[in-house]
């Protein structure tokens, strides 16, 4: 029953949408489509909803192999609209192999779709299918935005690694050219009938039209949480906790002296980082609270921070739970994302309850997180858009902080270690994961303890 | 969604009461929401449902009606020639309303409130420059919500619910009345001005167009402003049912027994085929059903025999360790937290468990999921129903913990106006009474008897 895949998918999207959604973007080249494609799609994923990005400048990248120059996308191109309309059509097609073999839920069409006779077939091919469309359309006329957006990813694209800066920058403002001719922004009357999103100006303003859904409301409330101002985002677990000293899981101890001395040094590595304006979150559990104390910056506790409930497991040694519950043990060896503790919680559900820390974090800018090891694997997770196969494994040792500053389409990770000694509590998923397995099986990767 | 506290000012954690825009935005600043339309454009009906929203979520709210301070200031109301644009009379009382209303604002948020809206029509320019220069003043964040509308049924529709029924038709017939009131909206059309895209982009708002179909947000501030945003947007007003209950009467509950994960008792099963007959009677398009993950309203479900969706935010309230105990166990074992907990029932928090306030925050997403529903059946349990019911009935914290959940009930509530009818269906099928009334000594030091004194029977 605990890893049972539907009552899994029910928990985390309580609306059993059975039509898959098509997310098509809207917009000229710059507009950061692909950034909001890339960030949805990872947002849609963590909260557990199976979402894939097709990207067409990819399938013509595939298709003409060498990008010569912004001629291509000259309106007048006969062959080269050619080569583009069937590019959509084999996108459009793999779409429809995702929903319908890979049990796709959100699939996200990344293109310009900046003309309403694309954008009509696009509709007629959903309506087709029984695909629900939803149009999200970024429009933007601040040159420097624009300018910040060809230097951060298009200057970088396979299409210019052959051109100096410059170049690059002036061949991609002639390709914008040869879009605007033709766009046709999403109409207040014509398009009455679409469901979409208008986002001018990277998010100053929004028009909302026709939410049909659950998750089409979930990703309005999303796209206009997100921003592009840059700033850091730094997780850290609590100081060394006297269980952890002892090899126990969950619990609610406090530091041990060497955790108190990792507060100490965090504060200053903090001081050191001269940030503006940091916010500093925390669990509601004593060794969080008490490392930020040493910080001096005030604090803002969430409970929704606090460690994975272990249920019956809590405060336990892997030992312990070997002898004691050996078969959860390994029920939990064979699918760590999904199993829930008795009594307890699975990494699924603290997913779930993380949403709004998410949500919250990504409204904010600069902000320090005191949290716990599955927690913070969790909010790694989606900082870096790892899978959910990944996440219960993903190396988060103490007295060490990570520093995340968003770049391009993702975010550039800095491991700041603060050479404060303290036990590893990073238990690999051992070789052997059958319930039958014999007891030093089981205990095999187990990290050491007191 | 969630709890946070704020370190600053109150280290111990226990029973502080959180405020949730304060602590994240950490400025204390507290938002003046101003509502914008034509009359019969729902600012009213958005106005009470808003503030019901954020004061169950904990962020003290409260509304201010301009024609509430109209009405006790004229006492009686002749037609609608008082909103007529050139009634100079009539201009100065209402502007001496306004600033009355505006004045008891200023008040309400120097003494703790956290929001208040100001619901009129504020339709001109001029009286909302008026209200932002106020609010400068003052250090508050505002926030406009436009309602525009022009379909001609909604707008008569509105009328007939909530207008013909007002203390200023009591004297009137129906189509008296609805003539006055279309006479009254006309007053206002010539001098409306819209919040404009341009002229006003340096305001925070959202404009409501034809009862959501679309939405304008521009220059959202801030956290509170944000939510107010997504809940506006999911909450609609098509008429539906929300039908409330709680799982057939379980084994524990037969023994006296808090939390656990029983199955049902006999009579609990009972109850399911009796949920069953009476869903079926009711003729209800498109049920949703939904349950939470433990088995007792699973297996309730299982009996309706229609499909279902499981929340695990429908879960009970942990009761941490004194989950699966009889309360005679709980004041034996642990006598402090048990006085306690009558103390403070909405913000006590069980030992490794959950309080109501707990419950509130994990319940959030349900309750916008039910708002953007329409026909749905909830089967749940005790606690989690009462905080359910709290939040459309816009029961108090103090309340909440103490509302009255009985077993083998079926509460049906049906938005009407501006609240929510209650009828209350008893499928005739006999279960304990698990409601424990607070006992008047909530000492810590009183006598056991008198902390049992409320217990209800059971085996």
């Amino acid at each position: 029953h605990r890893c049972d895949w539907l009552h899994a998918i029910l928990s985390s999207v309580p609306q059993l949408t059975n039509s898959p959604t098509l997310i098509v973007m809207v917009g000229l080249p710059a507009r950061g489509k692909t950034y909001i494609s890339k960030k949805l799609s990872r947002y849609l994923n963590w909260i557990g909803v199976p979402t894939k990005v097709f990207n067409l400048g990819q399938y013509r990248r595939e298709a003409v192999q060498s990008y010569k120059n912004f001629e291509f996308f000259r309106p007048d191109n006969e062959e080269a609209m050619q080569i583009r309309r069937a590019c959509a059509t084999n996108a459009l097609k793999d779409v429809v192999i995702y929903f319908s073999k890979d049990h796709g839920q959100v699939a996200v069409f990344d293109a310009t779709n900046t003309t309403r006779e694309r954008r009509i077939s696009i509709v007629s091919f959903s309506k087709e299918k029984g695909y629900k469309v939803f149009f999200v359309e970024s429009i933007c006329d601040d040159p420097d935005i624009i300018a910040q957006n060809i230097t951060e990813v298009k200057v970088s694209s396979p299409d210019y690694v052959n051109c100096d800066k410059d170049e690059a920058q002036a061949d991609f403002l002639k390709r914008i050219e040869c879009y605007k001719q033709s766009y046709v922004p999403l109409d207040d009357e014509k398009d009455r009938h679409l469901s979409y999103i208008k986002i001018f100006n990277v998010g100053s303003r929004y028009l909302v039209n026709r939410v049909q859904d659950h998750i089409q409301s979930r990703i309005v409330y999303y796209l206009m949480n997100i921003h592009v101002t840059p700033r850091s985002i730094f997780l850290s677990r609590h100081g060394e906790s006297e269980l952890n000293l002892l090899g126990r899981i969950g619990g609610d101890s406090g530091l041990s002296p060497r955790g108190h001395k990792y507060a100490t040094a965090l504060g200053g590595f903090i001081k050191g980082q001269h940030i503006k304006d940091l916010k500093v979150w925390t669990s509601h559990m004593k060794r969080t609270i008490q490392t930020a104390e040493h910080l001096g910056i005030p604090y803002e506790q969430w409970k929704a921070l606090n460690e994975i409930d272990a249920g019956v497991c809590e405060e336990l040694t892997y030992e312990d739970i070997q002898e004691n519950h050996p078969e959860e043990f390994a029920l939990r060896d064979q699918d760590k994302y999904r199993y829930r503790y008795p009594n307890g919680e699975s990494y699924e559900d603290l997913v779930h309850r993380l949403e709004p820390v998410i949500m919250e974090l990504e409204r904010q800018e600069n902000v320090l997180v005191v949290c716990h090891q599955a927690v913070m694997r969790c909010l790694l997770a989606y900082l870096l858009d790892k899978t959910s196969d990944e996440l219960p494994y993903l190396k988060c040792p103490l007295h060490t902080v990570l520093k995340l500053t968003p770049v391009a389409y993702g975010c550039r990770v800095e491991h700041i270690c603060l050479n404060i000694e303290a036990v590893n509590t990073h238990r690999e998923r051992p070789g052997n994961v059958d319930v039958t397995r014999d007891p030093e099986e089981a205990l095999k990767t187990i990290p050491e303890h007191f | 969604m969630w709890i946070f506290r704020k370190c600053l000012f109150l280290p111990i954690i226990l029973v502080s009461p959180f405020s949730l825009p304060c602590a994240v935005c950490m400025t204390n600043c507290p938002t003046l929401i101003v509502t914008v339309g034509l009359p019969a454009r729902g600012k009213t009906y958005i106005s009470k449902k808003l503030t019901r929203y954020l004061n169950w979520i904990g962020v003290p709210t409260r509304e201010f009606n301009v024609g509430q301070y109209r009405r006790e200031c004229l006492k009686i109301y002749k037609s609608f020639e008082f909103f007529r644009p050139d009634n100079e009379e009539g201009l100065k009382i209402r502007q001496q309303c306004a600033s009355a209303a505006l004045n008891d604002v200023r008040q309400y948020l120097a003494d703790g409130g956290q929001v208040a809206v100001f619901d009129a029509t504020n339709t001109t320019r001029e009286r909302r420059e008026t209200i932002t220069v106020f609010a400068e003043q003052n250090g508050f964040k505002v926030f406009f919500v436009e309602s525009v509308c022009e379909d001609p049924e909604v707008i008569a529709e509105n009328i007939v619910q909530v207008k013909l029924g007002s203390p200023d038709y009591t004297n009137c017939n129906t189509e008296e009345a609805m003539e006055d009131f279309k006479k009254r909206i006309k007053c206002y059309e010539n001098s409306y001005e819209t919040l404009d895209e341009v002229l006003d982009r340096h305001l925070s708002y959202i404009k409501i167009m034809d009862v959501g179909r679309r939405y304008l947000v521009n220059q959202v501030q801030d956290h509170i402003q944000s939510r107010i945003v997504y809940y506006l947007m999911n909450i609609h007003i098509t008429p539906r049912s929300i039908y409330l209950c709680r799982h057939g009467e379980s084994d524990l509950n037969v023994k006296g027994c808090i939390g656990g994960d029983s199955g049902l008792s006999p009579r609990g099963k009972e109850f399911a085929k009796y949920l069953r007959q009476f869903i079926q009677s009711q003729e209800i398009s498109d049920l949703k059903v939904w349950t939470s993950q433990m088995k007792r309203t699973i297996q309730t479900a299982e009996a309706v025999s229609v499909p279902y969706e499981q929340w695990k935010a429908l879960n009970e309230i942990d009761a941490g360790v004194c989950e699966e105990m009889m309360y005679e166990e709980i004041q034996q074992h642990y006598p402090l937290e048990f006085a306690m907990r009558d103390q403070d029932k909405y913000r006590y928090r069980y030992p490794k468990g959950e309080s109501y306030e707990d419950l509130v925050q994990r319940l959030e997403p349900v309750i916008m999921e039910l708002e953007r529903q329409e026909n749905v059946l909830v089967i749940c349990h005790q606690a989690v129903m009462r905080c359910l019911l709290a939040y459309f009935l816009d029961k108090t914290a103090e309340e909440l913990p103490y509302l009255k959940c009985p077993l083998h009930t079926v509460l049906k509530l049906t938005p009407v106006a501006y609240g929510c009818k209650v009828e209350s269906i008893y499928l005739n099928v006999d279960a304990v009474n698990t409601h424990r009334e607070r006992p008047e000594n909530v000492e810590v030091s009183r006598m056991a008897e008198e902390a049992l004194l409320t217990v209800p029977a059971h085996q």
